[in-house]
């Protein structure tokens, strides 16, 4: 019940933050000089004036501003993104294309990130000024420091050019038409590296939050009450500090889902994997406002919804927050 | 009787740079089944380190370097951790000072408790439940049922204690080491959570080693007392003894410190008001979305008092009482939400920001944590000048100023130049009064001044005061929770609970022939009530 109230209130607030980013955006690229028929103009070698007004009365871009914006939000509210001229298909089905690569990238990221960044904090915490600790505390600033389009330049050399394990880029093997397990291992095997070159700089964050959040509540007072109850370390760790110290790091995440989808723009590019980082890319480039738009869309009611199941997880996880205060 | 826990010439190291070699030399202790043994010390005395040392459970950097634990015969500075693990919480238990942190934040009590037995039995889910209930109906928890399943931030702190009470006996421990128990709670509380540790204790013929600082509790419960003092036991022996007919000069100096319960002879005071607080109250509203589902606490309700020139005002209660909240409202730190504060005739509710920080001149605040309330990161004159470089004194003549004041307050007007974390608690306060006298102010709101500290020091910082009262005339609204303190300082006190003032009037009267059931209770909670009015008696 506390748990579904927090939800509800968290949904309500996240309704304005939508608007207030799609308007924001929106009036953004009103800045940008040229609009979607000057880069259609140049696509096809050039036209008259009077092509380009009717044009521009056929994608309604002839109106005022503000007409134009009511009209975009009007068609939000029936979730209709509307159509891009560039790829001459409905924005919804552009995006819905390249979701899932992204999607995937994404989740695969964030859990190598969190399943790693938390085994080896609580590995160094424990260690704490020992090799242990030196050792991940270096690696985990060697995978910060590094950039990581050069590191996924690096990977694809290594891996799938002089050891030719893994494929260089793409999401999955087009050539063969592979379905079910094949297809599925196919595209597990395209994103490994990936995967690993967003996931490895997210991991070495959340191992230095960890470590710190562990080293903080092991000098807790409820941690010395359950040693003088005769518990073993790994069991004081277990259960006790774990869920503690994890409550910095479900907080980071949340933060950090927006900072990832920017992040998969590099990575797409560097993999060349078709997905939504790419894509808003290149509307940027040929000025396709409806994509960018639905792309901002889209990503917004992720990021949201990302933060949401967070919250949803912070308020489960720690019984002092209540939806009332 | 024989003893269960016997500690044979104990001695712990602290790491390089401490300021002693040694936290605990040659502490020789014996705690005996059906016995209470007090230890007694201030802060910094090694008696903590004792209770840590007993469980093995010191800090990185210090450890055991000589002498014996015998626990049921067997020395456990010599066993293993496995075996260590097996005594503690089984044949060993433990309660600490605070119940707020001591607990798991997110684990349900039942779940914290259920562990014990998890760790030490084999026993079923179901008997572990059935024996977590039964253990907290044994503590008088208010309904245990709804206790277990609750996280520990629902509870108060005297419930929280109760919770961890019925934690260390889980097991029927042979001996049960508690740190302080009761010193984060109300005096209330604290009487309620000393009778059942005792209570438990007879039942059980459980060897309670009881570590504190405040003598009263000592009185209160304690059948042997070993007094520490730098990592010493220096006397050792039976309670009413030792607190009769102390030996050593450490213990007498301890003793002495105490303040009594009974009021000194009232002083003559003028009827000419300095301040008057009149119907003021202040309401902190939270939560609520247009006014649905609001909570209001009344912090402090429509309080009317007078403080006489020259006079000192007690204002007694415990925590969640609303004295704090009043003192702000006083120098208003907080803005009150009606009624008038007059200082010298003029009201300063109705001031501006503006107005108001002319006129802190007259009026200013000593606070209560001598540790969080001087910047570290600024020298102590500096700090003590501020308040004069603000009203426009300059610089240098400020500094000036700030040497004096440290003389005046006791400290070397040398240590002007050092920073706040380079003083001792005491001398951190003295600081602070040094600060609140800059400005020459006629009333001084003083929350809680010596709650922080040690025994003898309070009874230092509490001199200093009443000199500080006599030569420069002031007048002062003293904050407190501990009616002893406030028995020695005030000529004038008023009791209040839950935001409301419940009885008022000269301290010899109030405290002498309370009127109202809640100061009889406070008073008649107060621990070793009898041994501080013996000791008055001693005295005259």
């Amino acid at each position: 019940m506390r748990v579904l109230a927090l939800a509800g209130r968290r949904l309500a607030a996240s309704i304005p933050t939508l608007f207030l980013i799609l308007i924001g955006v929106f009036l953004l690229l009103q800045f940008a000089p040229g609009d979607t028929v000057d880069a259609m103009m140049a696509q096809m070698g050039g036209g008259d004036a009077t092509t380009a007004r009717q044009l521009r009365e056929f994608y309604g871009l002839d109106l005022s501003l503000g007409a134009q914006l009511a009209n975009y939000l009007w068609r939000l509210v029936r979730l209709d993104l509307g159509f891009s001229a560039i790829y001459g298909k409905p924005v919804a089905t552009v995006i819905a294309e390249r979701l899932p690569a992204t999607l995937l990238l994404m989740t695969a990221a964030l859990s190598l990130a969190f399943f790693f960044g938390l085994i080896l904090g609580v590995v160094a915490a424990r260690g704490v000024n020992k090799w242990q600790d030196t050792l991940i505390s270096t690696l985990g600033l060697v995978f910060y420091a590094m950039p990581t389009f050069w590191f996924g330049l690096m990977a694809i050399i290594v891996f799938a050019i002089y050891l030719q394990w893994l494929p260089a880029g793409g999401f999955e093997d087009i050539t063969v038409g592979l379905t079910g397990l094949a297809r599925t291992l196919d595209i597990i095997r395209h994103l490994v590296l990936p995967t690993l070159t967003l996931g490895l700089f997210y991991m070495a964050i959340y191992l230095r939050i960890m470590r710190g959040s562990m080293l903080e509540v092991l000098n807790l007072d409820f941690v010395r009450t359950a040693r003088a109850k005769g518990m073993d370390e790994t069991r004081v760790v277990v259960r006790h500090v774990l869920r503690n110290a994890l409550l910095p790091m479900v907080t980071l995440i949340g933060l950090q889902a927006g900072t990832m989808l920017g992040g998969s723009v590099v990575v797409e590019s560097v993999f060349s994997l078709p997905g939504l980082g790419r894509l808003a890319y290149e509307s940027v480039i040929q000025r396709d406002l409806n994509t960018l738009l639905g792309i901002v869309f889209v990503s917004a009611l992720l990021v949201i919804a990302v933060n949401f199941i967070v919250d949803l997880l912070y308020a489960r996880l720690d019984p002092r927050i209540t939806a009332g205060r | 009787m024989t003893p269960i826990l016997v500690l044979d010439t104990v001695s712990v190291k602290l790491p390089e740079g401490a300021d002693r070699s040694h936290a605990m030399s040659d502490v020789t202790l014996s705690v005996a089944a059906n016995e209470i043994l007090c230890v007694v010390g201030e802060s910094g005395s090694g008696k903590s380190m004792t209770a840590n040392a007993i469980m093995r459970l010191l800090p990185g950097g210090v450890a055991i370097d000589g002498g014996r634990i015998l626990f049921e015969g067997r020395d456990l500075a010599g066993v293993s951790e496995a075996e260590m693990r097996k005594v503690r919480g089984a044949g060993i238990a433990m309660i600490f000072q605070e119940p707020m942190t001591a607990l798991n934040p997110l684990r349900t009590i039942g779940d914290q408790i259920a562990e014990m037995f998890e760790i030490h039995t084999d026993l079923s889910k179901r008997e572990i439940a059935t024996r977590v209930l039964a253990l907290l109906e044994e503590v008088r928890i208010p309904d245990p049922a709804l206790a277990i399943k609750a996280y520990p931030h629902e509870l108060s702190g005297g419930q929280r204690q109760r919770a961890m009470i019925a934690m260390a006996l889980a097991l029927d421990p042979r001996v049960l080491i508690a740190d302080e128990p009761t010193t984060a709670l109300d005096v209330t509380t604290q009487a309620q959570i000393l009778e059942l540790i005792r209570d438990l204790q007879k039942r059980k013929g459980t060897a309670v080693l009881f570590i504190t600082h405040d003598f009263g509790v000592v009185a209160e419960i304690a059948d042997r007392v070993a007094v520490m003092s730098q990592g010493r036991v220096v006397e050792q022996g039976v309670a009413s003894a030792v607190l009769e007919n102390p030996q050593h000069a450490y213990t007498r100096q301890l003793i002495a410190a105490v303040p009594p319960l009974k009021a000194p002879p009232p002083r003559p005071l003028g009827t000419e008001p300095i301040l008057t607080i009149d119907h003021v109250s202040k309401t902190y509203r939270t939560g609520g979305f247009l006014g649905r589902g609001q909570r209001v606490t009344h912090a402090v309700k429509d309080v009317s008092l007078v403080l006489p020139k020259g006079g000192t005002l007690g204002i007694v209660g415990e925590s969640g009482s609303g004295k704090s909240t009043l003192a702000r409202c006083l120098v208003r730190l907080i803005d009150p939400e009606s009624g008038e504060i007059r200082l010298n005739g003029r009201d300063l509710a109705c001031l501006t920001r503006e107005e108001m920080r002319a006129e802190t001149r007259h009026i200013q605040m000593v606070f209560q944590d001598p540790f969080a309330s001087l910047n570290p990161r600024r020298k102590a004159g500096e700090l003590v000048a501020q308040g004069l470089i603000v009203h426009g004194t300059a610089r240098s003549e400020a500094l000036a100023r700030a040497k004096e004041l440290f003389a005046l307050v006791g400290l070397d007007p040398a240590a002007t130049d050092r920073y706040p974390h380079e003083f001792s608690g005491g001398q951190r306060q003295r600081i602070g009064l040094a600060r609140a006298l800059a400005l020459e102010p006629d009333v001084l709101v003083a929350d809680e001044p010596v709650s922080a500290l040690d025994v003898s020091v309070q009874a230092q910082v509490l001199k200093l005061l009443a000199e500080l009262r006599q030569r420069l005339g002031l007048s002062i609204v003293f904050i407190t929770h501990d009616l002893r303190v406030a028995a020695q300082v005030c000529d004038l006190v008023a009791v209040m609970k839950s935001g409301e003032m419940v009885e008022a009037g000269p301290i010899g009267e109030v405290f002498g022939n309370p009127q109202h059931a809640y100061t009889q209770a406070l008073l008649a909670s107060i621990p070793g009530r009898d041994f501080g009015l013996r000791r008055q008696a001693e005295v005259a």
